[in-house]
């Protein structure tokens, strides 16, 4: 078994963009704690490779050619895009995996049509969250886009069998391979309702994903999500897939709904990956 | 197509530093490569923000225009609310405004934040 490590966690922008702008700092501390948390245990099973599943922001992809889901398979990787400043993380190259990321993509298609590419340029979808599980860069990144922004958009059962496949890719390499999903929960980011939690829907769902309840996880509607979470919501196709890797139940070691100002209910798990 | 159009400038403009430093120089020589309506044409020109969002631009290519604009997040949502109040309801896509016009992104100093239900 080479997949030693599965977990979640969020990666709005405003994490690192807006942390001066939080006036309730002793839950923005106990989020960062949570982090630096799940990157010592990341660390601790000696992980070789990092595969970060997250959404696309259009960082890579336009609608003339857009893929429900893609492997970065280059020497290394860009980020971020956005104006530095504004994200907080300067712009820097981060150390890819190309053997092993065309191994799985090798290992992936055979159930699950895929696309890769080696010009991987990285948001804030995949910057937040390295930006505190490695933040020297200094551990490979395998990046993972699936598509939840432009629709019409891979289906729940899909996505499932996507992160079905990873695992076993994962299991039939010898490196140690960590996994972590990143996406919003219920969120409307970039709209004027930035900020709106469904709290409610958001622990109704990562209830749902600590469970592995796979019925309840794939009966997901876009339509209904949208109205109940937001667009921004539509990225549970990433907490999904990482469940569906992990196989195992999960572990929610923080939540929070009282940071507003980071757009999303901030959100960190743990999988046992053991099954 | 037209609105497509806008996006596809916006997300290359987003992510090539060298198409920012050429449409710092020269907007309508950029823009001249992309088949756009006046409308379109002018919310580029002058970076209004209010109205590309009521036009339908993806939130997320917009977000990251406004960031590359250096316009500070309060700004960036009130001219969002203000492209609203001019121009009427998003015209497209899936980041309709949904909340009245609400704000919801400041953290009250009581500690909790407004709930949404």
């Amino acid at each position: 078994m080479s997949l030693v490590y599965a977990g979640i966690l969020s990666h709005a922008p405003g994490i690192t963009g807006r942390a001066h702008l939080v006036d309730n700092e002793p839950v923005r501390d106990a989020f960062y704690a949570s982090l630096e948390k799940q990157r010592l245990e990341i660390e601790a099973t000696g992980a070789e490779a990092l595969i970060v599943i997250a959404a696309e922001h259009f960082a890579n992809f336009f609608m003339d050619n857009m893929p429900a889901y893609c492997l970065g398979i280059g020497d290394k990787h860009k980020g971020p895009i956005e104006d530095s400043e504004w994200l907080k993380i300067a712009k820097t190259e981060i150390p890819g995996a190309p053997d092993l990321a065309t191994r799985l993509v090798n290992s992936v298609m055979q159930t699950v049509d895929v696309a890769y590419s080696e010009e991987w340029q990285c948001d804030h979808g995949i910057m937040v969250p390295l930006n505190f599980l490695t933040p020297g860069y200094d551990l490979p990144v395998i990046p993972v886009n699936i598509n939840c922004q432009g629709p019409p958009l891979t289906p729940m059962s899909r996505v499932w069998q996507f992160g079905e496949a990873l695992r076993k890719a994962c299991d039939e390499e010898a490196e140690k391979i960590a996994i972590v999903g990143t996406g919003g929960i219920s969120h409307w980011p970039a709209t004027p309702d930035s900020g709106k939690i469904n709290e409610t829907w958001d622990r109704s769902f990562l209830d749902q994903l600590m469970q592995q309840d796979k019925d309840k996880l794939l009966s997901y509607v876009d339509e209904e999500v949208y109205a109940q979470a937001g667009q921004g919501g539509f990225e549970i196709r990433t907490l999904i897939a990482a469940a569906a890797a992990a196989k195992g139940k999960g572990d929610l070691q923080f939540y929070t709904a009282e940071l507003p100002i980071f757009a999303v209910g901030c959100t960190v798990a743990r999988f046992d990956i053991s099954a | 197509m037209s609105l497509y159009q806008v996006q596809k400038f916006l997300y290359n403009l987003n992510r090539d530093e060298q198409m920012q430093q050429v449409f710092a120089d020269n907007k309508n020589k950029v823009l001249a490569n992309y088949d756009l309506t006046e409308e379109e044409h002018a919310a580029l020109e002058y970076g209004d923000i209010g109205l590309l969002y009521v036009l339908g631009v993806n939130g997320q290519i917009l977000m990251h225009y406004a960031a590359y604009l250096q316009i500070e997040w309060f700004d960036y949502l009130q001219a969002m609310r203000d492209g609203v109040d001019k121009h009427g309801p998003v015209r497209a896509g899936i980041y309709a405004m949904t909340g009245g016009g609400k704000l919801f992104a400041r953290t009250p100093r009581s500690g909790k934040g407004e709930s949404f239900q």
